[in-house]
């Protein structure tokens, strides 16, 4: 009896290999529809959001994952073949571009909704607004062990210790941050306490009385009663990070587009066109329950346009790019930077 | 008491003191350990035991915290976790009876020895590092159930194997001694006498092993483990089942341009061609499929039954309940933080659950033991 049950298991498995072989032998196989997204950790709960909707929609007949491993961890996958899906928290770098090409690798890029990178602060700070200078010469790396007091930024300023929170090096938010604030992408002081995990830094604000930690806005209304926001100016005057002053660019220079990159083979699958579509004419209604801003009505459309006519490319060209409204990022030719793949 | 005798009872008043000192200190280091662990666990208990309910438990992720359950992660815990037993266990158990019963003692089972001792301490993303060096890029098996067993396995293969050397140190060396002396041969002094005894000691190892595993989080996100999923890595009679027919290399497409596929309807089929033409299959009909059809269908009940066979899940996709409890932890909504608690709940019940019978087992074990 035992034997007999072992004979048809084996049975099964060597006809299991032979179907597959024969599927083989003519070269067709039947490729489950998979679809994995990863990335920014930043963009997942908007990519989680589509893929919740998408997964219902579909009762589960095509599978989506998503997976947070960072913009950058998530880019080195993307360009191994490993996702079809990379969500960035900023524009595809010039490395990046480089190692997708060598792969072979062609994507479309689609920014889906705004970010304001939000300045905060104790409740129980009297300051209300910093310019983009101050926060220079707080965030910059020469300012690392001589500027520790407020009064250090600005003599105006109470007489408190300095205590800085910011984002983990590894996440394209510091990338942006520094890149807006100082110049150069990467570029920060190091005595500051880095996260990964935003709430870490809500924590270490509320808990200091002259603590300055920076995050997405989601993160900052989610806790408004517990912690200040500043208003930034940079040279126009001070603008609060709203949905509004988000939308229309107006928040500077810390308003930042969220991004998905598609691979452009993997865009040729009936699921994934599917997939980007319901992402794209979805995310002006999920972005906002997700804590963050949609784009114009029009930019989702033009998007969907670009990534149903698999118009590859980046608008950015390995830059990140502060301060340029969707409208004149949309305009932009697309570097053809990745070669056309061959069929 | 009589004078000469003073000095002799006061030294034993002394080491009456002693002896009930550490009585007291012993008792409050085990206070210290145990209140640790009652302050944690009702520290969860209170965050997120409201959230704790049936549909938590068979609910997917979902971008409202009170929508979203842990559906996909204990299920994908459960799967990984049964592949790293059935990797870590065998070969942990071998090695450990090898190095103490077999090999001779020399300077490489001396390194080997003092390797596996430290490997026990290395960081677990380390694993993760070497595991998506090898596993995931390597050996291109990518991010599936059986990569995430295999990571979890060499993590705790030196626990497993320190466990079992020692519990195979601890038989007396009487007992072999008189197996050998009544003519067994060496592998009958191991399989009967030896193995049998060191047994609940293995099992011991194996269990702290599982338990460290099942609540690692850093070595599956470097290996690429999911955060959201909204399907399990075995199918029900009825779920969707939809696949795109492809060639499997370019090469192929050339070799057999007109190639097709026999698509053998169970349940009720759709096929898209790629020229956008749709063809419903009712059961028990079949179709010829080029290439670049899409085939959607749903799962019958031998379909669901495969499903289960190793094969057909080590190669799916998978999450697990830390990597979805580090999400929540640090999503910005305070609700999603209540979710991450009870997840936590549930992952200590999971834990319990599989030591609770490991330590049934154990306890089998032991009363046959006589010595």
């Amino acid at each position: 009896m035992r034997w007999a049950g072992l004979t048809g298991a084996a049975c099964a498995a060597i006809l299991g290999l032979l179907a597959a072989a024969c599927d083989l032998a003519n070269g067709l196989v039947r490729a489950p529809q998979t679809i994995r997204v990863d990335g920014s950790s930043t963009v997942f709960p908007l990519s989680e959001a589509a893929a919740e909707g998408f997964s219902i929609e579909n009762r589960g007949g095509v599978r989506v994952t998503v997976g947070e491993s960072g913009t950058g961890g998530g880019f080195r996958r993307f360009c191994r073949g490993e996702t079809e899906v990379q969500g960035a928290s900023r524009p595809i770098k010039q490395s990046e571009m480089d190692s997708c090409r060598d792969a072979g690798i062609a994507y479309v890029e689609l920014p889906v909704a705004f970010d304001g990178i939000t300045v905060v602060v104790n409740k129980d700070n009297p300051i209300d607004t910093v310019t983009v200078e101050q926060l220079r010469r707080i965030w910059a790396p020469g300012s690392e062990g001589r500027v520790d007091n407020w009064r250090d930024v600005d003599p105006a300023w109470p007489d408190m210790p300095l205590r800085l929170f910011g984002a983990g090096t590894a996440s394209g938010t510091f990338d942006f941050f520094t890149e807006a604030v100082n110049g150069e992408g990467g570029a920060s002081r190091t005595d500051y306490t880095p996260t990964e995990d935003d709430n870490v830094t809500v924590i270490g604000v509320i808990g200091n009385r002259g603590a300055m930690g920076y995050f997405g806005i989601a993160y900052y209304e989610q806790n408004q009663d517990r912690i200040k926001a500043l208003a930034v100016d940079a040279g126009g005057g001070a603008v609060f990070p709203t949905t509004e002053t988000v939308a229309d660019a107006s928040y500077q220079p810390l308003s930042r587009p969220l991004f998905v990159y598609v691979a452009a083979r993997a865009m040729q699958r009936p699921a994934v066109r599917d997939f980007i579509e319901y992402y794209l004419t979805h995310a002006e209604r999920l972005a906002p329950e997700v804590g963050y801003v949609p784009l114009p009505d029009a930019a989702y459309t033009e998007y969907l346009n670009r990534a149903l006519t698999g118009r590859t490319g980046t608008a950015f060209g390995g830059e990140a790019d502060i301060g340029a409204s969707i409208e004149e990022v949309m305009a932009r030719p697309l570097a053809e930077d990745a070669p056309d793949e061959a069929e | 008491m009589a004078a000469p005798f003073l000095a002799a009872s006061e030294r034993v008043k002394g080491r009456n003191l002693r002896d009930r000192a550490f009585v007291y200190w012993g008792l409050a280091a085990t206070l210290v350990g145990l209140g640790t662990l009652v302050a944690l666990v009702a520290d969860l208990a209170a965050d997120g035991g409201g959230r704790l309910s049936w549909s938590f438990l068979t609910s997917f992720p979902s971008r409202f915290a009170a929508d979203a359950g842990i559906f996909p992660a204990w299920v994908g815990s459960l799967f990984v976790i049964l592949t790293t037993a059935v990797i870590a266990v065998p070969v942990g158990v071998l090695s450990g009876v090898y190095l103490e019963e077999y090999a001779r003692r020399n300077w490489l089972t001396n390194a080997i020895e003092i390797a596996v001792n430290n490997l026990a301490g290395v960081p677990s993303i380390i694993y993760g590092l070497l595991a998506l060096g090898l596993f995931v890029q390597a050996f291109a098996m990518g991010e599936t159930v059986l990569t995430a067993g295999l990571t979890l396995a060499l993590l705790i293969l030196p626990v497993v194997i320190v466990a079992t050397r020692e519990a195979v140190r601890a038989v007396p060396q009487d007992i072999r001694q008189a197996a050998l002396a009544l003519g067994a041969t060496k592998w009958q002094t191991t399989a009967h006498h030896v193995a049998p005894n060191a047994l609940p000691g293995v099992t011991t190892g194996v269990i702290i092993g599982m338990s460290r595993a099942i609540g690692e989080t850093a070595p599956l996100i470097c290996i690429g483990a999911a955060t959201f999923m909204a399907f399990l890595p075995v199918k029900a009679p009825g779920d969707p089942v939809r696949y795109t027919v492809e060639y499997v290399s370019p090469a192929a497409a050339q070799r057999n341009p007109d190639a097709t596929l026999t698509v053998r309807a169970t349940n009720e089929t759709t096929i898209q061609y790629p020229d956008g033409r749709l063809v419903t299959l009712t059961p028990g009909e079949r179709a010829e499929a080029p290439a670049g059809a899409d085939v959607s269908t749903t799962a019958s009940l031998s379909d669901a039954a495969a499903s289960w066979l190793p094969w057909n899940w080590l190669d799916q996709p998978y999450t697990v309940m830390p990597i979805q409890m580090f999400n929540w932890t640090s999503r910005p909504e305070a609700a999603f933080r209540e979710n991450a608690a009870a997840a936590g709940l549930a992952l200590l019940a999971i834990t319990l659950l599989l030591n609770g019978g490991a330590i049934w087992l154990r306890y089998r074990l032991r009363r046959r033991i006589r010595w």
